[in-house]
Parts: C-alpha cells; sequence; structure tokens
C-alpha cells in the first residue's frame, strides 16, 4: 500500500503532530511522515498509537520516515 | 539547556571554598545562600526565559513567579529584584513596558521591591529577574535535607509544558489553558510560609529540569532515594490526553534521556505519565520533603492558605542504586 506523503523536514513540534493530523483528516487510511528529528518521531508516534494506527519508523538518511496505517 | 549540557559546563567552573557561602553550585539547589551574620543569610537567584504566553503582561507576571520561585524554595523571603530582559527592536516598547509591569506587579505581591535592570536588544523577547531574599543562616531549606521516612508533598498540578506546547497547536481548551496560566503565575508564597509554619526537612521548585529531575536532584543532594506515587500525582487538566497526542514538548524528551539509569519505572507506568514526569514546568510548584507525623499539618495549612492543587505525592526511602523509583 502506498500511502500520501507528507513532508515536516524542517519544522519543530507541534508543528509535525498537527500536519499529521490534518493529513489523517484526508486520508484516514493512512500516511507518511517525513521528519528530521526524534522529537517530532516520538511525537507522531505517540499521535498515531492514540488513535488506534499501526505506526513504523524507518531511518531515511539523517531523516526519519514514519507510516501510519491501519 | 539540557540538564546534560548544563553539567558539563558547569564542572569546569573552579571549587569554591568559603564558610560563609552555605548553599553553593554542587548541589544544583534552586539558588545559592551567603551568609551575612550569625542571624542574617541573603538568597540569591536569576532566571528568565521566552515567553510562554502571548499576553504580554500575563508572561512578566508568571517569569516574575518562577523567579521569586526559588528565594520561597530556600525557605526564604525576598527583599528586592532586578529587572533582566531581552527585547527585539522592532516591538514596541509598550509591549516591554506591559511585561516589566507583569512583573513588578507579582514582585509587590511577594512583598519586596523592583530596584533596577538592565535591558539588551535580541532577536526573541525574554523577561526575568534576579532576585535577593533574606533568610536566618539556621533556618535554610536545601534540597539537600531529605530524609529517609520523610513524606513528599508536590504544592502544584504538573503538565505546563505540555499544556504551553499544545496551546501553540490550538489543541488545548481555553478553560484548560486559562488554568493552567492561573498556576503558573501564582506565587509560591503560600506552599513557602505553609512550610516555614510546619517545619520541614528539604525543598526544591520544579521548573525546566520536570518534576523528575528536580527529585532526582534532591535525592543525590540529599543522599536518599525517593519513592513517587504515580496516581497521586496533582496534573493539569488535559495535559496527559495531549501527551497521547504527542504534544510533548523537546525538553520532556532531553529531561528523559538526562534521567536515564537514575530513575527505576514499575513496569505498568503509562507513557503519558512518563511524559508528565519529565515534562519541563514553567513556574512549577514546591516539593517539600517533611517528617511523616507533620505531613498532616502541612496539608491542612495548605488548604486553608494554596490556591493550586496539591498532593501527598510520594516518600523518601534509604538510598539505592537509582535516585527515584515511580511506582
Amino acid at each position: 500500500m502506498i500511502y500520501p506523503q507528507i513532508d515536516a523536514r524542517g519544522r519543530s513540534c507541534p508543528e509535525p503532530v498537527l500536519m499529521t493530523k490534518k493529513a489523517l483528516e484526508q486520508s484516514p487510511n493512512g500516511i507518511c511522515v517525513l521528519v528530521d528529528n526524534a522529537v517530532s518521531r516520538d511525537n507522531i508516534t505517540r499521535f498515531g498509537k492514540n488513535f488506534g494506527y499501526q505506526v513504523s519508523t524507518e531511518l531515511d538518511g539523517s531523516d526519519f520516515k514514519i507510516t501510519l496505517s491501519r | 539547556m539540557s540538564p546534560l549540557a548544563l553539567a558539563q559546563v558547569l564542572c569546569s567552573l573552579p571549587k569554591v571554598d568559603n564558610e560563609n557561602l552555605l548553599v553553593g553550585l554542587d548541589t544544583c539547589d534552586d539558588a545559592a545562600v551567603y551568609k551575612l551574620n550569625d542571624s542574617q543569610a541573603v538568597i540569591l537567584t536569576l532566571d528568565f526565559f521566552t515567553p510562554v504566553t502571548d499576553d504580554p503582561f500575563t508572561f512578566g507576571q508568571i517569569a516574575a513567579a518562577n523567579a521569586l520561585s526559588d528565594v520561597y524554595a530556600m525557605g526564604g523571603s525576598p527583599l528586592a529584584a532586578l529587572n533582566i530582559a531581552c527585547f527585539p527592536d522592532c516591538l514596541s516598547p509598550e509591549i516591554l513596558r506591559q511585561i516589566i509591569r507583569g512583573g513588578a506587579e507579582k514582585v509587590q505581591e511577594a512583598g519586596a521591591i523592583i530596584v533596577g535592570g538592565h535591558t539588551i536588544a535580541d532577536k526573541e523577547p525574554k523577561y526575568g529577574l534576579s532576585v535577593l531574599g533574606l533568610v536566618h543562616p539556621e533556618k535554610v531549606i536545601a534540597n539537600s535535607g531529605a530524609k529517609p521516612g520523610d513524606c513528599l508533598v508536590l504544592t502544584k498540578p504538573l503538565g505546563s509544558g505540555i499544556i504551553n506546547t499544545a496551546f501553540k497547536g490550538g489543541l488545548v481548551s481555553e478553560e484548560a489553558y486559562r488554568r493552567c496560566v492561573q498556576v503558573m503565575s501564582y506565587l509560591n508564597k503560600d506552599a513557602g510560609q505553609a512550610m516555614l509554619k510546619v517545619g520541614v526537612s528539604g525543598c526544591t521548585d520544579i521548573t525546566g529540569f520536570g518534576f523528575l529531575g528536580h527529585a532526582s536532584e534532591m535525592a543525590a543532594a540529599s543522599s536518599v532515594t525517593l519513592e513517587i506515587w504515580s496516581d497521586k500525582l496533582p496534573v493539569m487538566d488535559e495535559s496527559l490526553e495531549l501527551a497521547k497526542m504527542g504534544m510533548v514538548p523537546g525538553g520532556a524528551y532531553r529531561n528523559r534521556d538526562y534521567l536515564e539509569g537514575k530513575v527505576k519505572w514499575s513496569q505498568d507506568i503509562p507513557l503519558e505519565i512518563q511524559d508528565i514526569l519529565c515534562d519541563p514546568q514553567t513556574s512549577g510548584g514546591l516539593l517539600i520533603a517533611l517528617p511523616e507525623n507533620k505531613a498532616d499539618r502541612l496539608l491542612e495549612e495548605l488548604a486553608q492558605t494554596n490556591k493550586t492543587p496539591y498532593a501527598l505525592v510520594g516518600r523518601v526511602i534509604e538510598q539505592k542504586s537509582y535516585l527515584v523509583e515511580v511506582k
């Protein structure tokens, strides 16, 4: 499954979480989020799990690619 | 700045050996205490930060309450304060005027006076105070006084870092944010006075290193371990829910990294409670250690005067291989 991807690199919390929230309202089945810091990665993970998504993270260079899926 | 990075910087300072310095850098306490004579010691402290709210007057109040807190945490009374401010040239000076007016109001409420200050141009506004306080040299309440068997009382609810992050994201309700602002701008004066009336073993205030950061400093300075009862913690409305939504500030993660190996977590502590315990607090409450037989009296005093939620949150036990245990 290929999910819509959003790029939240260069942004700091709470913005990446808000972008994730907005993107999931458009694509409730799942999205991919790119972030460049561990705080955003961990906060998006918390957000996803709280709303019942499966969350997986992979390292993409120095960035993190987070997949939230149902 | 993270507690780890700060510790690394400060360790390069030369050791101070002066018999009049009753409390210095070595115990990571809230303020320095310098003995003038047998009946008087002065407390010196400085604290300032970037705006935590959009309203300049309220920001001034919160920053001042935060700076004054260090004096109360040492068992003292504030006498005089100096403003310290950074302010951008591009903003209206009226904003700075309101910030300083908010601070002055809190200083007045504390029974102290503003006697001067210093302002420089900077990209982002910052405000705070350097406070001079007075205490009897034998009545200094340090963070190093906690003893096994003591009870632990916290005088303000936790969660201001999370609420402030959620406020930036527009995710907190108006009412919960209003209460958080009330808590942040509330002086620790009543709690400080209650603690002086009852007589306590030790105290610290909860600020940027979070509840566990400051609790671990108290434990280390007192050569004890603190046992914290996670189900008894006073927490701000909506803060647990917002932590679950990922509104956890970067400082909470930095605090948690610093606490690695210092804190023993019981297995079933939910992540949002862990977040609350690491959450950096702005103008947080006092964490007071006192003999068990005095705990009820302190709670009664707080019930009469203190206007923020407070609770008995744990106890002091013999030193273990970790500084704090969260149950």
